[in-house]
C-alpha cells in the first residue's frame, strides 16, 4: 500500500486526457499507474517526474545541479564561506 | 543545451552517481565532524518531514555524526497531525450510507471510541463501508462507476496533496455523488507558530520538506532565515541529501551567515509549481485549524471556497470542527515528538503498549510517524542510544 505523504521518482510513459484534466500514465518501481499531471510545464513520454499520492507534481531535472555541486564542494573543501 | 547530454549518460544515472553511488559521503561525514568540533556547542538540527527522519533513522545518520549534533524530526507527519475528530465523524457517517474512501495510512489513525470503535479500519470490520483508495483520482473513477452511492473522501496531507482534489474540482471532473473532507494543512504556519509559541524548542537548523517545497517553492522557508535567522537547507531524500543538508547548515552556523539554500534542485525551484499554487488559491480559502494534539494554528487550514461548496463534506453535512485539544491519548506523549521536544524512546508506551502492529498513538500509524520509523529501524536506533 502506498503512504500518502512519500514521492516516488517515475517514468512518464504515455499522457492522456480526461476531460480538461491531464493524466500521465507512469512506471515506478515496475508497476504502471495512472497519475493525474498537474505541471505548468510542458512534460514528455520519457521525462521523469516525482509522483506524491497520485499526482506528479514536480519534473525531476539536471538543469540546476552545477550550482549546488559547485557549493557541495566548496563546502566540503572548506574554502568556501558562502 | 540538454545539460544531460552534456555529461554523456541520462539524467536518472546521473543523479543515481551522484546521490546513490556517491562516493563523496566519507567526505562530507568527516567534514561534518570537522565543523561540529569547531562549533562545540550543542546544535538542534530540525528535520521537518517524516520522508527525511526515515532516511536519517534507516540509514543511521545519527550514528555518523557527531554527538553534539542532535537531529531532531517536527511536525511532518501529516497523518499525525489529522484532527481524531474528523475520524469520529467518519466512523459514524460509514453507518449512516456514506462510502468512506481514505488513504491507507488515515485507515488505521485511531480517535476517541465511537460506541467502541476507534478507527476507520474498526468500523470497516464492524459493517461500516470504509475503502481505501490510493488517489483521489482513484475516487473519482470508483464514484463514478456506481452513481447511486454517496461517497465522502478523507482529504488529509500537506501541499503536496491539495492538487489531487483541486485540479479535478477546477476541471469540473468531481462527480456529484462524490464530497471532500478538507483535512488539509499548510507546513510554514506551523513552524512559524512552533518558534513563536513553543519558545523552549531551540532549534538551529531546519531542514525543510522536499516534496512540499516542490509545490509552494524554497523561497517559502525565508521566513527562517529572515526573521529567525535559522539556517535552512530544502533537501532531497537519499542519504548523502541529507549530509548535505546538515554539513550546509553547521558550515552557515560556524561562518554566523545563515541563509536558505535549497539542494534539493534537481525537484525543486525556487518559486514552486506554479500552476498548483494557483490551483490551490482558486480552490481552498486559507483558515485557521486544528492540528492534533497541538491546538489552533492559525493561516494552516485549507477550507473549500463557497463556490465548491456542493462538495463539501463539512459544508452540507454540518460536521464538527475540533477545537479544543482532546485527541491525545493519556499518556502518549505524541504531541511532544511532533514537536522535537522528545523522542519516541521517552514515551512510556513506546513499543510496550504502543507498537506498530497495535498503535496506541497516531505518530505509530503512518509510515511517516516518527514513532513508527523509530519501530521499524530499532537496530539503529537503540545503536545510537547506546553510543
Amino acid at each position: 500500500m502506498m503512504p500518502v505523504c512519500l514521492g516516488v521518482p517515475a517514468k512518464v510513459i504515455e499522457i492522456r486526457r480526461d476531460g480538461e484534466m491531464r493524466i500521465a500514465v507512469v512506471e515506478m518501481g515496475g508497476i504502471t499507474l495512472e497519475v493525474l499531471l498537474t505541471l505548468g510545464e510542458e512534460v514528455k513520454p520519457g521525462d521523469y517526474v516525482i509522483v506524491h499520492a497520485g499526482i506528479a507534481i514536480s519534473k525531476i531535472d539536471d538543469a540546476e545541479l552545477e550550482s549546488i555541486l559547485k557549493l557541495w564542494k566548496e563546502v566540503i573543501e572548506g574554502n568556501s564561506t558562502v | 543545451m540538454n545539460s544531460a547530454k552534456q555529461h554523456g549518460f541520462d539524467i536518472r544515472e546521473r543523479i543515481r552517481r551522484l546521490y546513490i553511488v556517491n562516493p563523496e559521503s566519507k567526505r562530507i561525514i568527516e567534514r561534518i565532524a570537522k565543523l561540529a568540533q569547531q562549533l562545540g556547542s550543542d546544535v538542534k538540527i530540525m528535520n521537518f518531514c517524516g520522508t527525511h527522519e526515515w532516511t536519517i533513522s534507516h540509514y543511521g545518520i545519527r550514528t555518523v555524526i557527531p554527538r553534539n549534533v542532535d537531529l531532531v524530526a517536527g511536525p511532518g507527519c501529516p497523518v499525525c497531525i489529522t484532527p481524531g475528530l474528523y475520524v469520529e465523524e467518519l466512523i459514524r457517517l460509514s453507518f449512516e450510507g456514506f462510502t468512506i474512501l481514505t488513504y491507507g495510512d488515515a485507515f488505521r489513525l485511531p480517535a476517541r471510541p465511537t460506541a467502541s470503535i476507534k478507527s476507520l479500519a474498526e468500523a470497516k470490520a464492524r459493517g461500516g463501508d470504509v475503502v481505501v483508495v490510493y488517489s483521489f483520482f482513484d475516487a473519482i473513477k470508483l464514484a463514478r462507476s456506481n452513481p447511486g452511492r454517496k461517497y465522502i473522501f478523507f482529504a488529509i496531507g500537506f501541499e503536496t496533496t491539495m492538487p489531487c482534489t483541486a485540479e479535478p474540482l477546477v476541471k469540473d471532473r468531481v462527480p456529484k455523488n462524490l464530497m471532500i473532507l478538507s483535512a488539509y494543512r499548510f507546513t510554514p504556519p506551523i513552524m512559524r507558530w512552533l518558534l513563536e509559541s513553543e519558545r523552549d524548542v531551540e532549534i538551529h537548523g531546519v531542514i525543510a520538506p522536499g516534496h512540499v517545497s516542490s509545490i509552494i517553492g524554497a523561497s517559502a522557508w525565508s521566513f527562517l532565515v529572515e526573521r529567525y535567522s535559522i539556517p535552512t537547507v530544502v533537501a532531497g531524500f537519499e542519504p548523502v541529501d541529507i549530509l548535505l543538508a546538515i554539513v550546509f547548515i553547521l558550515h552557515q552556523l560556524v561562518h554566523r551567515k545563515p541563509r536558505l539554500i535549497n539542494e534539493y534542485v534537481r525537484v525543486v525551484r525556487d518559486e514552486g509549481n506554479t500552476y498548483v499554487r494557483k490551483l490551490i488559491s482558486e480552490v481552498y480559502d486559507v483558515v485557521d485549524a486544528y492540528w492534533r494534539g497541538v491546538g489552533i494554528v492559525p493561516e494552516s487550514g485549507a477550507a473549500l471556497k463557497h463556490r465548491y461548496s456542493e462538495f463539501d463534506a463539512q459544508y452540507q453535512l454540518g460536521l464538527r470542527e475540533p477545537s479544543v485539544v482532546d485527541d491525545i491519548m493519556p499518556g502518549c506523549r505524541c504531541r511532544d515528538v511532533i514537536l522535537g521536544k522528545v523522542k519516541p524512546v521517552e514515551c512510556p508506551h513506546f513499543m510496550k503498549t504502543c507498537r506498530p502492529n497495535a498503535p496506541y498513538g497516531p505518530c505509530m500509524v503512518g509510515s511517516e510517524g516518527t514513532c513508527r520509523i523509530w519501530a521499524e529501524n530499532l537496530p539503529q536506533i537503540l545503536n545510537e542510544v547506546a553510543i
